[in-house]
């Protein structure tokens, strides 16, 4: 599981920030064959969370109806300067953090 | 007919065949999941220590493959030739269709975005050049098509749902929906060939680095598209 985010480095005081997540991640749902006709056991991203100086603010659950390599956008208020952190868990508990910084002026 | 055939001649990207809202996927550098590929193989490039010998800013001409490979007496293309370096390096090959493949191939091809095709001009290429071509007019498989009877005669008609595109590889690995993964030409060799429900041939296998290297020249002048996004 890899991930890339696109968030802007600063915003203004109560402005809207457009955040953009693309994470990595086959999604198998569980009913797909491999190559050589195997079932290949569900796998998938199952939840989605972002936090910002500390806070939780955005959460979201995902299903095996999604599809490969998740792509998420939402917004957020730009309260004040501080840490946002991304959070992927896979329906096996693994996962995969990305931190960034929002400057607020 | 001599509209159709012109038509033909003048090569066109798998791009225009795509509703605008896979279009815009693919513009969109960000969204694009072809460009997962492309991050990690900016990190495996380094990680393979490939900058000892290729400097970053020393252009590898990835368009150029597939080529005319001395050692061999054959074409090497560039899936070949990245697993040539690993194993002149005392590395083990990737396999085809692997992480590490995909993604350091995708990494070097989209370092020339935007170039436009043109295979090299050799003379010892000449024979699989034919071969090539050869290839892509033998009618195969159950249904007894050839790659030509759709991608070239009926390209742009309607198969079912979708638009029978020119099958043109610039591309390439590309990013196809149907799979949510990247998938080299090879791959889509398999597919198709498959598909009119013929025996597919090996990844990498000679018949098809020479119908890639067919493709090649008939798509010259398209620009690199990779990580292109495909149905």
């Amino acid at each position: 599981m890899r991930a890339r985010v696109k968030l802007p480095a600063s915003a203004k005081r109560g402005e809207l920030v457009t955040v953009r997540t693309l994470a990595s991640h086959p999604m198998h749902t569980g009913y797909g064959r491999d190559m050589h006709g195997a079932l290949v056991p569900r796998h998938i991203i199952a939840e989605f969370s972002c936090r910002y100086r500390g806070r939780e603010a955005f959460r979201t659950r995902l299903g095996p109806g999604v599809a490969a390599n998740p792509f998420l956008e939402f917004r957020l208020r730009a309260v004040g300067t501080g840490p946002v952190t991304f959070i992927w868990r896979t329906d096996r508990g693994e996962e995969l953090i990305v931190e960034r910084h929002l400057e607020v002026t | 007919m001599i509209a159709v055939l012109v038509l033909a001649a003048a090569p066109v990207s798998g791009y225009a065949y795509l509703s605008a809202e896979t279009q815009a996927l693919q513009d969109d550098e960000f969204a694009n999941p072809g460009h997962l590929w492309v991050d990690r193989g900016a990190v495996v490039w380094q990680e393979a220590g490939c900058p000892a010998c290729h400097a970053t800013e020393d252009a590898l001409h990835t368009s150029a493959y597939p080529r005319y490979d001395a050692v061999t007496g054959r074409l090497i293309n560039l899936e070949g030739q990245i697993n040539r370096c690993r194993e002149r390096d005392g590395g083990q090959a990737w396999a085809w269709e692997s992480e590490p493949l995909l993604a350091v191939t995708a990494f070097l091809a989209n370092r020339d975005l935007g170039v436009a095709i043109e295979p090299a001009a050799d003379p010892r290429a000449a024979p699989f050049l034919a071969a090539g071509r050869a290839f892509f007019e033998q009618r195969r498989g159950q249904l007894d098509l050839s790659c030509a009877d759709c991608h070239d005669r009926h390209a742009g008609a309607r198969l079912r749902g979708e638009r029978v595109s020119q099958g043109q590889t610039n591309g390439y690995p590309a990013y196809r929906l149907l799979w949510g993964s990247l998938a080299s030409t090879h791959r889509m060799f398999r597919w198709c060939n498959e598909a009119v429900r013929s025996e597919p041939y090996l990844f990498g296998s000679p018949e098809y680095v020479n119908l890639e290297y067919f493709l090649r020249h008939r798509g010259r002048g398209l620009t690199v598209e990779t990580p292109a996004v495909r149905r």
